[in-house]
């Protein structure tokens, strides 16, 4: 879609993107392009002398064994954290469109977790869950239950995957419930009339008209718990223990900054990038949203 | 129309709330009693009242292995950060969105594209190559540092380009027969039309700047640009024994600004959410 109403111009323009230009080349572009020369180079011990060695660096990573472990961790991971925070989504938004009393009320009340830091989310569980302190492990010591993330890898996966989908649901009833709200009360009265009700009525009426809202939101879903839940993960566990919680982002993070493996993770951060241009495509291709 | 009440809904989404709510409560109630007590395990569901002071004490905490930096530091930084990457990525993505959108200009399409690019560059993705540009800028445990990087989005520029779109083109020639030029044009009429969404993007990207983690990991390593966040991680994860109602106190304080912001501007905030990401 293009304007037919224009300005005349060609100085003021071109100072108005530059900001935003200078930003994007000096803090986007430059570091990528750096990412992508790291990880076709080796640097010797000494950080002394780097050579050209061409893809070796990334068939180094796919074969390690390490890292195909904590590629399928992260897919496992994405998949857990996307189910379970779009079906609590999906569920509150279906009964929040109910038309009950105090609806508006509900919806301030399911919404705020938004706004909450995913690092501080890892802090206040783990309050409730310090082997010694936390009030929830106490309690399931007492019924028996050895709950302790901070020795048990499986414990550990699992914590992050639930604090990961508690602070998610919220974002997505944000969008179920838009979704709900946007479908036609006469589609949902002619279904009625039909005798659909309940779960019938959802299953072959409503879900499908969700259909565009749950792709999207499989895409983002996919995003943050790809990306954006580095925060949570490497404050609660850092990654252990061991490396039951190191995802490709924590990888990256502990290859590259802890332990100073330049082109192994300026390979991994290239492999990252193509991933999230896969993932970036297919929202725009597929959720209706054009880029031009 | 008088039916019974539908005990079900209220029921799940009274379950729901509780499953939000019960973790910060906890957090609350511990914030307010002892140190010692927690570290016992003795930890009530009841908040003290005579405890309610720590909100207050807690302000002037700090974390010794990092400097003493008081917690109302790190919330001044924080609030620092959130209004510049808040109001620094309205300023240029506004102005880029409308050089785009209301000229023609050689390489329009080329600097649009670069732009675009920059959703698919997620610091998480690129965390060595960009601390090492930072440094040779010269922008390690800079103000800067902490904010601009994290200015430009395409996520906003895209959602201006399509609200500037929308605005009807009789509006643009009625401005140009009163003699506005581009300028007057966007201030007197582009920005007041665009005020909602002005709004949600607000909202967006005050809690963006706030929540942020890995930034400040990378940038504030000194202790005098450590955000709430930063600093609230590295209370809990330094080898001392941690002062877990002063911490507990510290998270309190460091949610309340962005749960404030979200639920004062819920209205413009859903509604720019799911426009602007979908």
């Amino acid at each position: 879609m293009e304007r037919r109403a224009l300005f005349g111009g060609r100085l003021l323009p071109a100072v108005l993107v530059a900001p935003q230009l200078a930003i994007t080349i000096l803090f986007f572009l430059l570091p990528a392009w750096r990412a992508f020369s790291e990880s076709v180079q080796a640097t010797d011990a000494f950080g002394l002398n780097t050579t050209f060695v061409g893809l070796a660096n990334f068939r180094a990573l796919l074969d390690s064994p390490v890292y195909q472990a904590a590629l399928l961790r992260t897919v496992a991971f994405c998949a857990a954290v996307t189910v379970l925070s779009m079906a609590g989504g999906l569920v509150l938004a279906c009964f929040a469109n109910r038309g009950i009393r105090g609806q508006s009320v509900y919806r301030v009340l399911l919404i705020w977790p938004y706004a909450i830091a995913p690092a501080l989310a890892s802090v206040i569980f783990v309050f409730l869950l310090q082997p010694q302190i936390g009030l929830l492990s106490n309690g399931l010591a007492r019924l028996g239950i050895d709950f302790n993330y901070a020795t048990n890898g499986n414990d550990a996966f699992g914590l992050i995957v639930l604090i990961a989908a508690w602070k998610q649901v919220s974002y997505n009833f944000i969008f179920y419930l838009a979704g709900l709200q946007s479908v036609p009360a006469s589609v949902i009265e002619a279904a009625t009339l039909d005798g659909a009700r309940g779960f019938y009525r959802f299953r072959t009426v409503i879900w499908p008209l969700l259909a565009p809202t749950t792709f999207f939101l499989l895409v983002i879903n996919t995003v943050y718990a790809a990306f954006d839940a580095f925060a949570l993960i490497f404050a609660l566990t850092g990654g252990g223990p061991g490396s039951s919680t190191t995802t490709l982002v924590v990888k990256v993070y502990r290859d590259g900054v802890i332990n100073l493996d330049l082109g192994g993770s300026a390979a991994q951060s290239v492999i990252l990038m193509a991933l999230i241009v896969v993932l970036t495509t297919i929202q725009f291709r597929y959720t209706g949203k054009r880029a031009t | 129309m008088n039916r019974k009440p539908d005990y079900l809904a209220h029921a799940v989404l009274i379950l729901g709330v509780l499953i939000f709510i019960f973790p910060i409560w906890v957090a609350f109630s511990g914030a307010t009693q002892s140190a010692g007590a927690i570290n016992r395990g003795d930890l009530s569901l009841i908040p003290r009242l005579s405890g309610l002071p720590v909100f207050i004490n807690a302000l002037g905490f700090g974390n010794t292995a990092k400097g003493g930096v008081p917690i109302w530091h790190m919330m001044m930084v924080s609030a620092l950060m959130a209004l510049g990457i808040a109001l620094g990525k309205i300023a240029i993505s506004s102005i880029s969105a409308f050089a785009i959108a209301f000229f023609r200009f050689p390489f329009r399409m080329v600097a649009f594209w670069l732009i675009f690019i920059t959703l698919m560059l997620p610091v998480e993705v690129r965390i060595i190559p960009t601390y090492s540009v930072m440094s040779d800028f010269h922008l390690i445990n800079t103000f800067t540092g902490l904010t601009m990087p994290l200015i430009a989005s395409a996520t906003a520029t895209l959602l201006f380009r399509q609200v500037f779109l929308a605005v009807p083109d009789e509006l643009v020639e009625a401005a140009k027969l009163d003699g506005a030029g581009p300028m007057r044009f966007f201030f007197d009429i582009l920005l007041p039309v665009s005020g909602a969404n002005l709004a949600a993007l607000f909202v967006i990207l005050f809690v963006y700047g706030w929540n942020q983690y890995l930034w400040p990991l990378l940038v504030a390593t000194n202790g005098r640009l450590d955000t709430i966040v930063l600093g609230i991680v590295q209370m809990i994860t330094s080898d001392q024994l941690t002062p877990w109602n002063l911490v507990m106190a510290a998270t309190i304080l460091a949610i309340v600004p962005p749960v404030f912001v979200v639920v004062a501007m819920q209205r413009w905030f859903v509604a720019g959410l799911t426009e602007t990401d979908k």
